[in-house]
């Protein structure tokens, strides 16, 4: 188990509708092993546990072997392959990111609401365990798979990668990754998204973008949400602005609530931004001006 | 952080290259990791033994190099060696710095039989 976070490699699982389909993700060479999984009755996928150490027979004298390579480089090349994926079809991938209880959930329900019929979303959710968020999104309207870790403290690019293949977004739409509400582990796994989004609620502190600074570096939006809360609480915005700034200088704020729209409106028009650079160069793009 | 799925990872690595470049045993591990990188060095090391208990790494050393934290300034354009991404310039306190270096997280070689 992890010492810092309490997560450990555990059993994934990935809502789906089919319970056959090839082992090729997005139809690009890779092999799975190590992440061998198997469809369940509900039509779920199971991350099992990867494959037993075992010795493998060979030569026995000692040696050295310069490796240089980079640990989180098989997530990498997942990543690259979603984006690709992403990029043929004129998708825009966007990584949701806060701690828990942000109102992250809620936020989406809202933007997917706003969004309407401007930009068909898919929402890949993804929480330690229930499939209460994916439901809650499906009574949107918008198709939605959950993925549940396990012990698992974060989304990687293999498991969003299976979830696309079921999820089947349409060209030209939107695909919002709701990760583990985690400000810590997310940050380190790229999953093909354009661009990763903090949510950051005003009951939570000011300090939270130096505390954690490594999302925030990640990220290229915060959202500050429950804005409506502001005048019961001390939360200093532009403190929690300013601290955004000192770990990202690039990064962009927007102050949101999703609980009486305020500033949604604004967040809407920055997706549509997004959507419109994840256009760019594809023909649906050409097509649309 | 995810200390856990990084040793997970690195086993990954080891079990790759024990097939490829046939070896059965894995001596010492050297990683090299910046500061930057979102490791915490001694959960890596608790977690390191725990995840290649009963592998082909059983029992292997495992050697760190830590790298340092480098920026360059926008405002003053000094190269500067930060610990914390939210650390000012030290010699002109701005926050408008590029980390150019500090989040490596690599293995940089192994000892195998």
């Amino acid at each position: 188990m992890c010492t810092v976070c309490g997560c450990g490699e555990g059993e994934v699982q990935v809502e789906g509708k089919d319970k056959t389909h090839g082992h090729h993700h997005h139809g690009h060479g890779h092999d799975h092993h190590g992440h061998h999984h198997h469809h369940g009755e509900d039509g779920s996928l199971d991350y099992g546990a990867g494959e037993a150490g075992g010795s493998v027979p060979g030569m026995s004298q000692g040696r050295m072997i310069q490796l240089e390579q980079d640990i989180l480089a098989k997530n990498n090349a997942y990543a690259a392959e979603n984006r690709g994926f992403f990029a043929d079809r004129g998708i825009l991938a966007l990584n949701l990111v806060s701690s828990p209880g942000s109102g992250k959930t809620s936020l989406l329900v809202k933007t997917i609401e706003m969004l309407g019929e401007r930009l068909k979303s898919y929402v890949v959710e993804g929480d330690q365990q229930t499939a209460n968020d994916a439901e809650r999104i499906r009574a949107t309207g918008a198709p939605a798979i959950q993925i549940n870790t396990g012990k698992g403290c974060h989304l990687d690019g293999h498991m969003v990668g299976h979830a696309i293949e079921h999820l089947t977004p349409a060209d030209g739409s939107v695909v919002f990754i709701e990760n583990v509400g985690n400000l810590v582990c997310p940050a380190a796994f790229d999953l093909g998204e354009a661009h990763k989004v903090a949510i950051l609620s005003v009951t939570e502190g000011e300090d939270k973008p130096i505390k954690y600074p490594d999302m925030f570096a990640a990220s290229d939006l915060v959202l500050v949400n429950k804005t409506d809360l502001l005048p019961y609480l001390d939360f200093d915005v532009e403190e929690a602005i300013a601290n955004a700034r000192k770990v990202n200088p690039a990064i962009k704020v927007l102050k949101v609530s999703a609980r009486t729209g305020e500033g949604m409106e604004a967040w809407i028009a920055w997706i549509m931004a997004a959507r419109g650079m994840a256009l760019a160069g594809h023909p649906l793009g050409t097509a649309a001006e | 952080m995810h200390e856990m799925s990084i040793c997970e990872g690195i086993l990954d690595v080891l079990k790759e290259q024990a097939r490829a470049q046939n070896f059965d045993t894995v001596r010492r591990v050297c990683l090299e990791i910046g500061p930057l990188s979102g490791v915490e060095i001694d959960a890596l090391k608790f977690g390191f033994d725990v995840v290649m208990r009963d592998s082909i790494a059983d029992g292997a050393t495992l050697d760190i190099i830590e790298t340092e934290g480098k920026a360059w300034c926008f405002s003053c354009g000094a190269t500067i060696v930060i610990a914390e991404r939210y650390d000012p310039c030290p010699k002109c306190g701005s926050h408008q710095l590029q980390v150019t270096g500090g989040e490596e997280l690599r293995i940089k070689e192994l000892e195998v039989n």
